[in-house]
């Protein structure tokens, strides 16, 4: 199944448009959204709630809700086209196969009335990797461990582990076929501090290990530095900056990503906060120009019209007109 | 000789807002719905005092019983052992009157602006409400009122605002109408629980700077409630670390950061990141196990289960005391027993 290119970059898209028809209009949640990503690095992908993170995980992966308008673009997964498959062999051949994912609260996503060992060998029997049962269960127990749950919890309900473990069981169930990609859609956020550092290490260790290449959907910018090579900021449905973990955390150069880092209280780095004020536009009916100028501290009158996402440097890419 | 204690007592008194003393909170819990198989114990012997005008935070994970404190102090569970005094009174068993008279005093800013409030009333309603419950007949003096603490909370123009309804505004907007509606009979305390942990980054730090200015500009005491601790330095001077329904450590943020003694606070400090690129290189130290279960605490120390630096026979048998370090430095573990100042 798996083939090596030469081509280092595991994830292309291009274009990549999602929008959904409501009520009141056409949401355009994704639009336009273009980046590559190479092979065994983790993307973080950052943004305020409604800047269409989660939907592009669901564009990703094809998990669609039944009020799709558009759905456009290219997805290269290791050089193979995904968008010209069928749902039913996108189904059988790249879902949970070569990518896989953990769904938002993922720990209350568990199925309540099945055995979690059941629960994170069933993709393995659904998708025939394996031939027999007792492969399936031994491959189980790999990821059981590998995710750091006690081998003797596989036997339990889910409301027998607490929010933790529900969690590190989710995360075994993406892992158990063995993906090429892990889309993580804020795995972290309900759960505790101390809890929320041990997945990370977790998360951490895995990437080590096998080398998995993650995206990881957050808000919460300061827990994102613990597993980021690189960086996407989203704003209003649209990538206004993509870069690597150094330059985001350290200097992003989007008038956005800088109040983002800006507003992130520190504990020990004594800083002024600052906000971002106003709130994003609307996805009904997005202005025609930056999608930011409204908000911006450095507009001028250019920014009626729509920047382009521009190299600016090796791999660093910013939309906006200050950086060209 | 008596007379001089009693006026020291009451002068103390007048220098103190709110004084919680030994405070329980449990809840009973039923099998079959009359079998009583034990209690949760949220809250387990909590003290402090609160000054007029002091801001304090209380942080802690889920779970350690940071919101039934909260609600507790409100007079929206009963204290099942303890007593909470405000203003010199004691509230213990309310009357009717003096809930009325307390909650004129206390505003309360919910986690969850939307839940909140109502969503069929628009803002004016939402307002005007605890001004007409509390007697305000004037209605020039309650439109006043509005835009006064509208105003101040930078819903501006407030013609905009007045006719809107809970779901027309953003959730930013929402919880500035819930901490307008708070201090608007001008209280004397606010507890904010969780106050901004629905919002996003970037309107977090607008509306606690709000909250901070209202502090300071009418001496309003606030208790801050929240797990982030990231955002406790922005907010207040003094900190309260709570784990497994008691107050484990309280000191000066700034010592808390340059000197925990806990060592629970220890770890928790250490699992915060602040961002940076070099966070991916390494791993954080994290306590091994959880939180322990309210229902059956653990004997001791209740941290002694996941703690490096238990003693053995100590720790795990009794419970620690409290121990004043000097500085409002006061911290609960056995470590510490000879350094009480």
């Amino acid at each position: 199944m798996r083939k090596t290119s030469s081509d280092s970059a595991l994830l292309r898209i291009e274009g990549l448009r999602l929008h959904f028809k409501t009520m009141r209009g056409t949401v355009q949640a994704v639009d336009d959204v273009t980046f590559s990503l190479n092979r065994g690095r983790t993307l973080v992908v950052v943004g305020e709630s409604g800047c269409g993170k989660s939907s592009l995980a669901r564009g990703i992966l094809r998990l669609l809700p039944r009020n799709v308008e558009t759905y456009s673009g290219k997805i290269y997964l290791n050089g193979d086209e995904l968008m010209c498959l069928t749902d039913e062999r996108f189904r059988r051949e790249v879902r949970w196969v070569r990518m896989s994912m953990v769904p938002q609260a993922a720990m209350n996503s568990l199925n309540p009335v099945v055995r979690v060992e059941d629960q994170v060998a069933e993709p393995l029997l659904v998708h025939k990797c394996v031939t027999t049962r007792e492969e399936a269960y031994e491959r189980a127990r790999e990821a059981f461990r590998m995710v750091g749950v006690p081998l003797d919890f596989m036997t339990r309900y889910p409301f027998e582990l607490s929010g933790g473990m529900r969690q590190r069981v989710a995360l075994a169930m993406a892992l158990v076929t063995d993906p090429e990609l892990v889309v993580l859609d804020e795995p972290t956020s309900a759960l505790d501090l101390l809890t929320q550092a041990n997945i990370m290490n977790v998360l951490k260790q895995i990437k080590k290990d096998i080398g998995v290449t993650f995206i990881l959907i957050t808000h919460d910018i300061a827990t994102s530095s613990e597993l980021a090579d690189d960086a996407a900021v989203m704003y209003a449905g649209q990538l206004v900056e993509f870069c690597d973990a150094g330059r985001f955390y350290l200097d992003p150069l989007h008038p956005y990503s800088r109040g983002l880092m800006g507003s992130v209280p520190t504990l020990w780095e004594r800083k002024d906060l600052m906000f971002i004020p106003g709130q994003p536009p609307s996805l009904l009916d997005p202005p025609k120009g930056c999608r930011f100028a409204e908000r911006c501290p450095d507009r001028f009158d250019k920014c009626e019209e729509e920047p382009p996402l521009t190299e600016v440097d090796v791999g660093h890419w910013v939309k906006c007109w200050l950086h060209r | 000789m008596q007379n001089e204690a009693m006026v020291s007592v009451e002068e103390q008194q007048n220098d103190v807002l709110l004084s919680v003393k030994d405070l329980r909170t449990w809840f009973e819990l039923r099998r079959y719905g009359f079998v009583r198989v034990g209690h949760v114990r949220a809250l387990d012997g909590v003290s402090f005092d609160l000054k007029p005008g002091e801001a304090v935070a209380v942080v802690g994970e889920s779970g350690c019983g940071k919101s039934t404190l909260a609600k507790t102090i409100l007079g929206l569970e009963p204290p099942t052992a303890g007593e909470v005094r405000f203003d010199g009174r004691n509230l213990g068993k309310p009357t009717r009157e003096l809930l009325r008279w307390y909650r004129a005093r206390v505003g309360y800013v919910q986690q969850d602006p939307y839940g909140a409030l109502p969503p069929f009333m628009s803002v004016k309603r939402i307002l005007e409400e605890p001004l007409i419950i509390n007697g305000v007949k004037d209605r020039h003096e309650r439109q006043r009122r509005i835009y006064e603490a509208l105003t101040q909370l930078k819903l501006t123009p407030v013609e905009d605002f007045l006719n809107k309804y809970p779901h027309m505004l953003s959730g930013g907007q929402q919880q500035r109408v819930v901490i307008a509606r708070a201090k608007i009979l001008e209280p004397k305390l606010i507890v904010a629980d969780e106050p901004v942990s629905m919002l996003d980054a970037s309107v977090r730090v607008e509306i606690l700077q709000l909250l901070r200015e209202l502090q300071r500009e009418y001496e309003l005491a606030v208790i801050y409630i929240t797990h982030d601790l990231s955002t406790v330095r922005y907010f207040s001077e003094r900190i309260f670390v709570m784990y497994g329904g008691k107050i484990i450590e309280q000191a000066q943020m700034e010592d808390l950061l340059a000197d925990p003694k806990h060592p629970y606070t220890e770890a928790l400090l250490r699992a915060i990141p602040d961002p940076h690129p070099k966070n991916a290189e390494t791993m954080r130290e994290v306590p091994p196990g959880e939180p322990p279960s309210l229902l059956n605490p653990p004997l001791g120390c209740r941290f002694h289960p996941r703690c490096s630096k238990m003693i053995e026979g100590l720790c795990d048998q009794t419970e620690p005391p409290e121990v004043d370090l000097g500085d409002q430095h006061i911290v609960g573990c056995w470590l510490y027993t000879d350094q009480q100042s």
